[in-house]
């Protein structure tokens, strides 16, 4: 083991609720991962721990909020995001983050995905995508590739998914990256950048669900989708969100792809109270 | 404007503008909310007045997000509020629940028009009192008021967020499109800081702080995002350190409480108004709008020698089971006027238990009752 090895398992056991382990997750689950990512992140990022909020939905990524020691809301299924918003705009100095699944955020909460986008409010979305329901049993979702199996597309889905970046970009996110389980260093640079970033901060994370869709898709052991992820992952910062697909037979390109400036809802309801106020006198 | 932002003074206003404007009094500063006939006005009202005292509106994008995003403020530890009517307050029915599990104070008011679905949107009906009390999945209680007048939904709204703040509950204030569209004279007083409730906080310290752990009086003090006790709420199951527990009896300790903690203060909650119920042999028993209607129909039958009083509902949930069964002793039946099929008369003739008669008189909304018919209904019960 070596001595930065060490330094790492201190960092992330003070974030942990110990008293909650162990947690539910699969073994080559991509969720853990990507919460230590998150974990070295906020380390990284010198922010006050006690100002930053975390709020998930429903799902096995919903889950993270019960296992990182900060204020943690677990809410209901698709309703981080207003919640969070709520939350946010109730006291503008905490940083509000939410940490939830695909099926979450762009199923049954894509309302209020593209909704808080577009306000550009003050807030860090990390989605773990997995490509279908996990908590569930592995049924398919928005983001399941075309014909891929599942166990309610057992014949392969028909339905086309959604290239998430291009849709939370033309919605107004000001930033919006993807990046594998495999880019763990990029992943946790691009969170500790996006909590600091002012405005609705998107990140796709790609991560594993060896039990249900992996072992469906011929990807059964965690490995398996972290060697799809390698062998097919190109990095094209900057790439436009519309060309960054992700279809069967073309690369899984991952990167920033926004990072632009626009007011925040938070700066915009100050507008707001300056103009009525300014009225009245 | 006042210290706490109210306008005090003396105005002709449409119900819907004292509900924004009691709110603005018991200190409510952020509101959330989506455009519904006819609770729009609410709405209105306080994207107008909000940013005067920095308050903060948002037009969300459906009701399902007003609902959580009031949650969040409240977390944040603003009063929050909502307002909506029918269609929107189905839609929020999930999140009320989460509400209750989370025991997050907050208010909801639904200016009722008449249902299913569509139905008349311009149009009154009190189609959704058991909407109010089971519309979520689950046991639980929840506290809702019923105001009769603009200067009543003034007054109620400012006590629902007393309530809220007092037993961490969401409060329904179930009003409806003609108390909400009728305009009246409303007066607006300076509201005493001490006659404004704020929710019980810790004051232990943050180590071994637990968020559910509840006083004597069945409510736990609650902390507010960002102060540093780290701490976890869930909808799911939970126990006194805000963490899922997967069994029947952490289910057993979580829900009895959370019903006792409003059934065993049902005596400090409930309030009604009783007009010539002392010597009366026929009560009529009724609430909003339809007390008022009431009221005219049994001044003309007390003319006409009938004893006959009127118990009008303030709260009707928690319901004034105690005073209802009381009652059953002394007369001879309860005449229950209301806009739907019958719905609290249902909960009058469980109370009533057989000992006195219980009479609907119903109305499937669009309007309010001819007071004949209630009076038809007085006569014939008290023969
Ligand atoms: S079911 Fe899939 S997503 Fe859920 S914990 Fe297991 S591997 Fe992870």
């Amino acid at each position: 083991m070596t001595s930065s090895t060490k330094v790492e398992e201190y960092i992330t056991d003070s974030l942990l609720r110990q008293d909650r382990m162990p947690h539910i997750w699969c073994p080559g689950c991509g969720i853990g991962p990507a919460v230590g990512c998150f974990i070295r992140a906020i380390e990284s990022s010198g922010l006050d721990q006690d100002k930053i909020a975390l709020i998930s939905g429903i799902g096995c990524t919903g889950r993270v909020a019960g296992y990182v020691k900060l204020d943690s809301f677990h809410t209901t299924h698709g309703r981080a995001l207003p919640f969070a918003m709520g939350l946010g705009l109730g006291n503008p100095e905490l940083n509000v983050v939410v940490f939830s699944g695909d099926g979450d955020l762009i199923a049954i909460g894509g309302n209020h995905l593209i909704h808080t986008a577009r306000r550009n409010v003050d807030m860090t979305v990390i989605c773990l995508n997995n490509f279908n329901y996990g908590m569930t049993g592995g049924q398919m979702g928005p983001t399941t590739p075309l014909n891929a199996r599942s166990n309610t597309s057992p014949y392969g889905n028909i339905e086309y998914p959604f290239n998430v970046p291009y849709l939370v970009a033309a919605s107004g996110a000001t930033y919006v990256a993807r990046w594998t389980m495999l880019h763990a260093r990029q992943l946790e640079w691009s969170i500790a950048e996006a909590l600091t970033k002012p405005g609705f901060s998107f990140i796709e994370v790609l991560g594993p669900c060896p039990t249900l869709y992996g072992r469906m898709n011929k990807m059964a052991r965690g490995m398996d989708s972290l060697n799809y992820y390698k062998e097919n992952s190109v990095v094209r910062n900057g790439a436009d969100p519309k060309d960054v697909d992700l279809t069967s037979d073309g690369p899984i390109v991952v990167g920033k792809f926004v990072d632009i400036e626009r007011p925040t809802f938070w700066e915009q309801c100050q507008l707001v109270i300056d103009r009525a106020q300014a009225k009245k006198d | 404007m006042s210290e706490n932002g109210a306008l005090c003074g003396t105005y002709f206003l449409n119900g819907d503008e004292p509900c924004a404007e009691g709110a603005m009094s018991a200190g409510c500063r952020f509101f959330a909310g989506y455009p519904i006939t006819p609770a729009t006005e609410v709405a209105e009202r306080m994207s107008e007045r909000l940013p005067h005292v920095g308050g903060i509106y948002v037009q969300m994008e459906d009701e399902i997000a007003s609902m959580n995003a009031i949650l969040g403020a409240s977390w944040a530890g603003m009063k929050s509020m909502t307002s909506t009517s029918g269609p929107g307050f189905s839609l929020m029915m999930e999140n009320l629940g989460l509400g209750v599990m989370l025991e997050t104070p907050c208010v909801v008011v639904n200016i009722q028009r008449a249902g299913p679905s569509t139905g008349l949107p311009t149009l009154t009906a009190q189609g959704d009192m058991m909407q109010a009390r089971w519309g979520s999945h689950g046991s639980y209680e929840i506290i809702a008021l019923v105001p009769s007048s603009p200067q009543e939904i003034f007054d109620l709204t400012i006590e629902a967020f007393n309530l809220s703040e007092r037993y961490r509950v969401p409060v329904l204030v179930m009003s409806d499109e003609a108390v909400g569209h009728m305009s009246e004279k409303v007066v607006i007083p300076e509201i005493a800081p001490e006659n404004l409730v704020t929710r019980p906080r810790p004051n232990d310290g943050r180590e071994g702080y637990l968020p559910f752990k509840a006083n004597d009086d069945l409510i736990p003090p609650m902390a507010i995002a960002g102060e540093g006790y780290r701490f976890h709420v869930t909808g799911l199951t939970h126990d006194e350190r805000g963490y899922p527990v997967m069994t029947a009896e952490a289910q057993d300790k979580l829900v009895r409480r959370l019903v006792d903690k409003i059934r065993v203060h049902r005596n400090d909650i409930i309030k009604y108004e009783e007009i010539g119920v002392e010597d009366a042999e026929v009560i009529v028993c009724a609430y909003g709008i339809s007390a008022r209607i009431a009221r005219l129909a049994v001044q003309q039958a007390r003319e006409e020698s009938v004893r006959v009083g009127l118990l009008r509902l303030i709260t009707v949930w928690p319901f004034a089971e105690d005073r209802i069964r009381e009652l059953a002793q002394q007369v001879k039946a309860f005449v229950v006027p209301e806009i739907n099929y019958g719905q609290i008369v249902l909960e009058v003739e469980r109370c009533a238990a057989g000992k006195a008669r219980t009479l609907l008189v119903e109305h499937m909304g669009g309007s309010v009752h001819n007071p004949q018919t209630i009076l038809d209904a007085i006569k014939k019960v008290a023969k």
